[in-house]
């Protein structure tokens, strides 16, 4: 009960701590934006362990975040291998391709607005289904090795890439693409020049949403059969075995993977699209 | 209608590119089969085979429209073998959890919003969220709450809400923070409480965005619902639907399963589209 009684304690001071700074003028610098929801975060986290303890709640059910954080570290190579099977082979490969095929793609039936006026409506209602679906269609083309992944992550990806390219590649003004041909600039010149640098804050969107789609992809598509390793076969036969800890291992792996990836990506949004508005201001 | 000649003609091509792959993805079994009874087989006679196989590994369009006419009318809709009865399954799951996640949503934005400390402590955690794969937790909620006695709908609907949960919290949030700076200021001189201002100004500013949240959310718990059915144990749903064809090489099966949440998910959609318009049109809102 000690356990319980001093975790709701310190969730209870914490928050008040919370609510006072975050009407200080420390709460407008960087690092109060930084440390306020971190002390919500450990502040989850004690309560999260104090429940656990102070409950005995058994390990089946939830464990607690020590016995988590125990197993992140005894199973690193385990957590290594899972993460290369299905993030790096499967999810990043298939991320990369299927990107760039939508980029490629949308560059295609630019030049058609017949094309375009037919795919994107197919494009848009696409995204929107349960695309997950035909992971065991494609398991069952590409074996169970991390092509059959890639390839779920590619149909995954490439839809919201399509349609946020197309978008962009509409978004210069009349104006810009009037100067360009004074400059008597090829459709080639004008497309690298202006209107591909002029798209890029729109595929960057794209390419955001699909980093979470990716891994979702290489996940889902592993608990329709896959080699003994990869995470959603440790998640599926760990669940199974009822070894929760293991399972929140991977999961901590899969966010930890996920936020970094986003992070990657909209690291080079940064660098690539210096001038646009929504970059220049936070800096 | 200057969209419909233009869609219809990449619709025909995705149908043909699908027949030249089916020929050809299923010709290998075709092939296969001839070489071994040592026969000969024509083009035409490859071709005519690849159209009825009974596992194909690519269906042909009409195959799939076969198999999915005959599980949503070809029996009683109670049957086991029926998709309107799997679909009913995953629906519900689905309904149920939009219904908890949306409502929970729209609690925790409001509070976003009015409440600087939950402000600066949650949203950027529900932002953060939105860049891991969650869905890798629903094997587990299924197996936890099975073993704590909870079964059927409910763990499927949990897995749903959570799903749809965060595209509400950050839509709503960014649409009751949409009213501006000259809108908040008429409301003050109004001398209108938090209260009033809450009801009369930014609830009503936020529907736009909260529509928007919704369509996103409900695709993603439609695919929270499937795959939550994917562990062992679900007899009944799309997802298990799924998971059955790929276990027995049912391919027909399969793809039945997936145009069936296809349209499911496209007339969801649709459903909440029909109702923003009318709602955005009686606010005067319709753009």
């Amino acid at each position: 009960m000690i356990w319980l009684a001093g975790a709701i304690l310190f969730w209870l001071s914490a928050w008040a701590f919370n609510v006072w700074a975050s009407h200080q003028p420390f709460a407008r610098t960087g690092a109060g934006r930084l440390a306020i929801p971190a002390l919500f975060g450990v502040t989850l986290l004690v309560l999260w362990e104090g429940a656990v303890r102070g409950l005995d709640v058994p390990g089946v059910i939830l464990p607690a975040p020590s016995v988590i954080w125990g197993t992140i570290t005894g199973s690193v190579p385990v957590l290594w291998q899972d993460f290369v099977q299905t993030i790096l082979k499967g999810g990043l490969s298939g991320y990369v391709m299927g990107c760039g095929t939508a980029v490629l793609t949308a560059i295609a039936i630019d030049r058609s607005p017949f094309l375009q006026r037919g795919l994107l409506p197919v494009g848009n209602f696409v995204a929107a289904l349960p695309i997950v679906g035909i992971a065991p269609i494609l398991v069952m083309w590409f074996g169970f090795d991390w092509q059959s992944k890639a390839a779920v992550v590619v149909v995954m990806v490439f839809f919201p890439v399509l349609v946020n390219t197309v978008a962009g590649l509409a978004a210069t003004e009349r104006m810009q693409r009037d100067l360009m041909a004074t400059y008597s600039a090829s459709y080639w010149q004008t497309l690298m020049k202006l209107r591909l640098p002029a798209a890029m804050p729109f595929i960057f969107n794209g390419l955001k949403i699909a980093t979470t789609l990716a891994l979702i992809g290489a996940i889902v598509a592993e608990f329709f059969g896959s080699p003994i390793k990869g995470m959603g076969f440790r998640i599926s036969t760990a669940v199974g075995q009822l070894a929760l800890d293991m399972v929140w291992a991977e999961i901590a792996v899969a966010a930890l993977a996920g936020s970094a990836f986003y992070g990657l990506v909209a690291l080079i949004e940064k660098g690539v699209t210096f001038w646009h508005p929504s970059q220049r201001a936070r800096s | 209608m200057r969209f419909v000649l233009p869609v219809f003609a990449v619709l025909l091509a995705i149908v043909v590119l699908w027949y030249g792959a089916a020929v050809k993805m299923n010709s290998v079994w075709t092939y296969d089969q001839a070489a071994r009874a040592e026969l000969e087989v024509s083009f035409a006679e490859v071709l005519a085979d690849t159209m009825v196989q009974e596992r194909p590994v690519l269906p042909a369009p009409h195959q799939v429209a076969l198999g999915l006419w005959q599980g949503l009318f070809g029996q009683k809709v109670t049957s086991k073998r029926s998709l309107v009865y799997h679909g009913w399954v995953t629906l519900s799951a689905t309904l149920v959890g939009f219904g908890i996640g949306t409502g929970l949503g729209i609690l925790l934005a409001v509070g976003i919003v009015h409440n600087r400390a939950m402000d600066m402590s949650v949203m950027p955690w529900a932002i953060a969220s939105q860049t891991i794969p969650i869905l890798a937790i629903a094997p587990m909620v299924i197996v936890v709450l099975a073993s704590v006695g909870i079964t059927g709908l409910l763990p499927k609907a949990v897995i749903s809400a959570y799903l749809s949960f965060f595209p509400v919290v950050v839509g709503m949030v960014k649409g009751l923070r949409s009213p501006d700076g000259m809108q908040l200021d008429l409301l003050r001189t109004y001398n209108a409480g938090r209260w009033a201002t809450f009801w009369k100004l930014r609830l009503p500013a936020s529907m736009p965005y909260l529509f928007a949240s919704l369509k996103v959310s409900m695709a993603a718990s439609l695919v929270g619902a499937i795959v939550g059915e994917l562990p062992a144990g679900a007899t009944a749903g799309l997802g298990a639907r799924l998971l059955s064809g790929s276990y027995y090489g049912q391919t027909i099966q399969i793809w039945a399963a997936l145009f069936t949440a296809a349209i499911l998910a496209a007339g969801l959609v649709i459903v909440i589209g029909v109702i923003e318009r009318a709602a955005l049109k009686r606010m005067g809102m319709a753009r």
